[in-house]
């Protein structure tokens, strides 16, 4: 479907015509449009120049310009003192970098995915995330810790793990996941300026997604506030929640169930910890009716946290049980077909949401 | 085997040529005749990739000093108070005492400045003490009070300092060395011509992402001295059940390494005043310090199950580190024998009205079950174990 944007010229915006590539486009007075990875770039840039004590280290940051270009251009512009290419041994320049946030600095330390996170994960959580309660303030870690988080395409099963619900789960962590281009940059610039430690995960196929950018997202000092989601469509029938590349697929899902009458309301968390859990909640009372969304597994995530959340503070105005779609129960499998199987995909997300509205045709009795 | 590492120069540009063996390392270093100093050391110097000049050379402040804070810190980490308060139950849990390792944080202490670094693992009760603590805070926090260091949410493994450069009280086997790295690195960012010491002990010396902060510190030079405290036990396992190689100093590979006699406070301060200026020339520096704790691994371990009294009292015997630096103040006529134990009955009475206050100190509010989750909390909820009861909102 082809959709024309069109802006209002401003004094340093350019107007282009272009077809939209998927179903939804917000379509917005907007200065230009941006990819993902630009949109990183310039928040990392962007926070670099404005506070000297911001450095970025990692696997390949430096001259390789970023595993995934994230990192681009940033060696030359700020030199091998705040730009570290680190050897591949994850648990100890986590721990580097936690110390050098102790000290005071604000380290952003990248995983080329979170799949190697693993490695470091004692640092993140009892280094980092508990060191500003067990010395009552005196320890603030004021760190981020950010890559490509999930599922790629035909990565297999050690190289696709969600990590979402993991780090959410633990108190003094905050965990963030950007869908668009403006969340991108608003969340990595407040993740950069947050004194506590941040788990910014990122999606490696959105990277190169492009999505309108006003021109108050790309003003320097834009900062998007933790702990709030956003509606991305409103709707009255039913709510559904997703994050990161889920929001797109949510946003899809909606188009086609409007076709059928049934108007969704489309939540993009953009923070699991904290958890807009109001936001979520006065959806909920307003549509009756809940679907979670979310690639990574089902038990223990984070739509069982949504669930619960609902179920504690709005049961009363559930009309429907709680549906959730989540990856599969199962190790990523590499056969194109299986991982097809293995994530959610629009019509899962669009069957669920019938379901919860009572328009699916029910299964046969045995 | 020992002098093929000394000799051979194609592996470190540190090594002056033909370097002397080591009985004559200490000697030949002098330029001055030395003080009529009897030498605190049955152990000497050992080295690695580096020919240090070290002579124990005490002036008579630094010997009082080392006496006073090390009997303080004896009384107050080690023998007569934790047990008691430990079996009274108003300590709970965790509680590893550093008695018979004190040479090492005092002698460490006195080399060095607030604005160096210290980060250790949770054996840190003396080494707080000697960063500024204070010994109400220390035993308020072993009993979880509000007026402890970390208002009683830490508990004995975690004391921090942060203003005096005391970063942990870390409970992690090994994380504290990575830490103390980044620490060293910021250190270095900050352009602080300041240093970091990173202690670990011989359990924790085969941990991997030691060896991955080594690396990455001596590619990025970074002002960092690792201190082994060697006390050959890790937990209930002997160094020799344990490490392949007990050489720890050596560890480091391409790291210059120095073994030190860690029951000498003398021996320590010289060998992490020599450390400091080396790291912030030429990158990390291994110090080994061979060392023993005489209670157990902690309140919980008996400390005689996998070794014999007679090896403790062996040690105390002979190389008790505060007995030491009594008999040097005594024969270089510092004080007097009377004078020594006044001070020892002074030091005593502060610990027992130190753990009197701490006794009578509250427990902390529970208001402060949520405080200091975060820095910046953004008015989101956290619970308790029951949600509907228990609600907070973080400022």
């Amino acid at each position: 479907m082809l959709g024309i944007i069109r802006q209002k010229a401003f004094a340093q915006s350019l107007q282009r015509i272009r077809p939209a590539t998927s179903a939804w486009r917000g379509y917005s007075s907007a200065a230009k449009e941006m990819t993902v990875r630009e949109a990183l770039n310039s928040a990392l840039d962007e926070e670099m120049s404005a506070d000297p004590k911001v450095f970025l280290m990692g696997e390949e940051v430096g001259e390789y310009q970023g595993a995934y270009k994230i990192s681009k251009g940033l060696l030359e512009k700020y030199g091998p003192e705040r730009v570290l290419d680190t050897p591949i041994t994850e648990a100890g320049f986590t721990g580097i970098g936690v110390g050098a946030a102790y000290y005071g600095l604000k380290p952003v330390v990248e995983f080329m995915t979170f799949n190697f996170s693993m490695q470091a994960i004692d640092h993140i959580i009892n280094s980092a995330a508990k060191s500003n309660y067990m010395s009552a303030g005196q320890i603030s870690v004021p760190i981020v810790f950010r890559g490509p988080n999930g599922a790629a395409a035909g990565v297999g099963a050690q190289h696709s793990h969600c990590y979402a619900s993991w780090y959410a789960s633990c108190p003094g962590l905050k965990v963030l996941a950007p869908y668009s281009s403006e969340d991108a940059r608003g969340l990595l610039k407040a993740a950069i300026r947050d004194p506590d430690p941040v788990v910014f995960l990122e999606n490696e196929l959105l990277y190169g997604e492009s999505f309108p950018v006003s021109a108050e997202v790309l003003d320097s000092s834009f900062c998007l506030p933790i702990g709030k989601a956003k509606i991305e469509r409103e709707g009255k029938d039913v709510t559904i929640t997703a994050f990161s590349k889920m929001v797109g697929y949510a946003l899809k899902a909606a188009e086609i169930l409007a076709k059928e009458g049934i108007s969704a309301e489309v939540i993009n968390l953009r923070s699991i910890r904290p958890l807009d859990r109001p936001t979520i909640n006065a959806s909920v009372r307003k549509t009756n009716r809940l679907v979670t969304v979310e690639e990574g597994f089902p038990q223990h995530g984070v739509g069982a946290e949504i669930c619960a959340s609902v179920i504690e503070d709005s049961f009363g105005y559930l009309d429907a049980p709680v549906e959730r779609i989540a990856g599969a129960d199962v190790p990523m499998p590499y056969a194109a077909n299986l991982e097809r199987m293995a994530v959610p995909q629009v019509e899962d997300i669009a069957r669920a949401a019938k379901r919860a509205c009572y328009r699916s045709v029910p299964m046969a009795a045995v | 085997m020992a002098l093929a590492h000394l000799t051979s120069s194609s592996r470190s540009n540190l090594l002056k040529p033909s370097p002397p063996s080591y009985p004559t390392l200490i000697l030949s270093a002098v330029r001055s005749p030395p003080p009529p100093t009897p030498l605190l050391s049955r152990l000497p110097f050992r080295s690695l990739l580096t020919n240090a000049s070290l002579l124990p050379a005490p002036s008579r402040p630094l010997l009082k000093s080392l006496f006073l804070s090390s009997a303080t810190w004896l009384r107050c980490g080690g023998w007569r108070s934790p047990p008691i308060l430990y079996k009274a139950k108003l300590i709970r849990g965790f509680c590893h005492l550093y008695d018979g390792q004190e040479a090492v944080a005092v002698g460490m202490e006195a080399a060095i400045t607030k604005k160096d670094c210290i980060i250790t693992a949770y054996r840190d009760h003396c080494t707080f003490v000697g960063r500024g603590g204070t010994l109400l805070e220390v035993f308020s926090e072993l009993m979880g009070r509000q007026a402890g260091c970390s208002n009683g949410k830490g508990g004995s493994m975690h004391f921090y300092r942060k203003d005096a450069g005391f970063y942990g009280g870390h409970g992690i086997v090994g994380a504290q060395v990575p830490l103390g790295c980044g620490l060293a690195f910021a250190q270095k960012y900050s352009k602080g011509e300041t240093v970091t010491f990173a202690l670990y002990g011989d359990g924790a010396a085969n941990q991997g992402q030691l060896f991955e902060a080594l690396n990455i510190s001596a590619l990025w030079d970074l002002p960092v001295i690792l201190i082994c405290e060697n006390n050959h036990y890790g937990m209930g396992t002997a160094e020799w059940r344990a490490s392949k190689s007990p050489a720890y100093y050596k560890r480091g590979d391409y790291v210059p390494g120095l073994k030190v006699d860690g029951m000498d406070a003398l021996a320590v301060k010289q060998a992490c005043k020599f450390a400091k200026e080396h790291v912030l020339r030429n990158g990390p520096i291994i110090l080994e310090m061979d060392t023993y704790r005489y209670h157990g691994h902690s309140m919980s371990d008996p400390g005689s199950t996998y070794r014999t009294r007679d090896e403790i009292s062996g040690v105390r015997q002979e190389r008790d580190p505060i007995e030491r630096i009594r008999k040097v103040i005594l024969a270089h006529d510092l004080a007097t024998e009377k004078e020594l134990k006044d001070f020892e009955k002074e030091i005593r009475k502060e610990v027992d009205q130190a753990i009197a206050q701490a006794k009578e100190s509250p427990m902390p509010e529970p208001s402060e079950l949520f405080a200091n989750v975060y820095v910046k909390g953004l008015g989101t909820e956290a619970f308790g174990a029951d949600r509907k009861e228990v609600r907070a909102v973080l400022p």
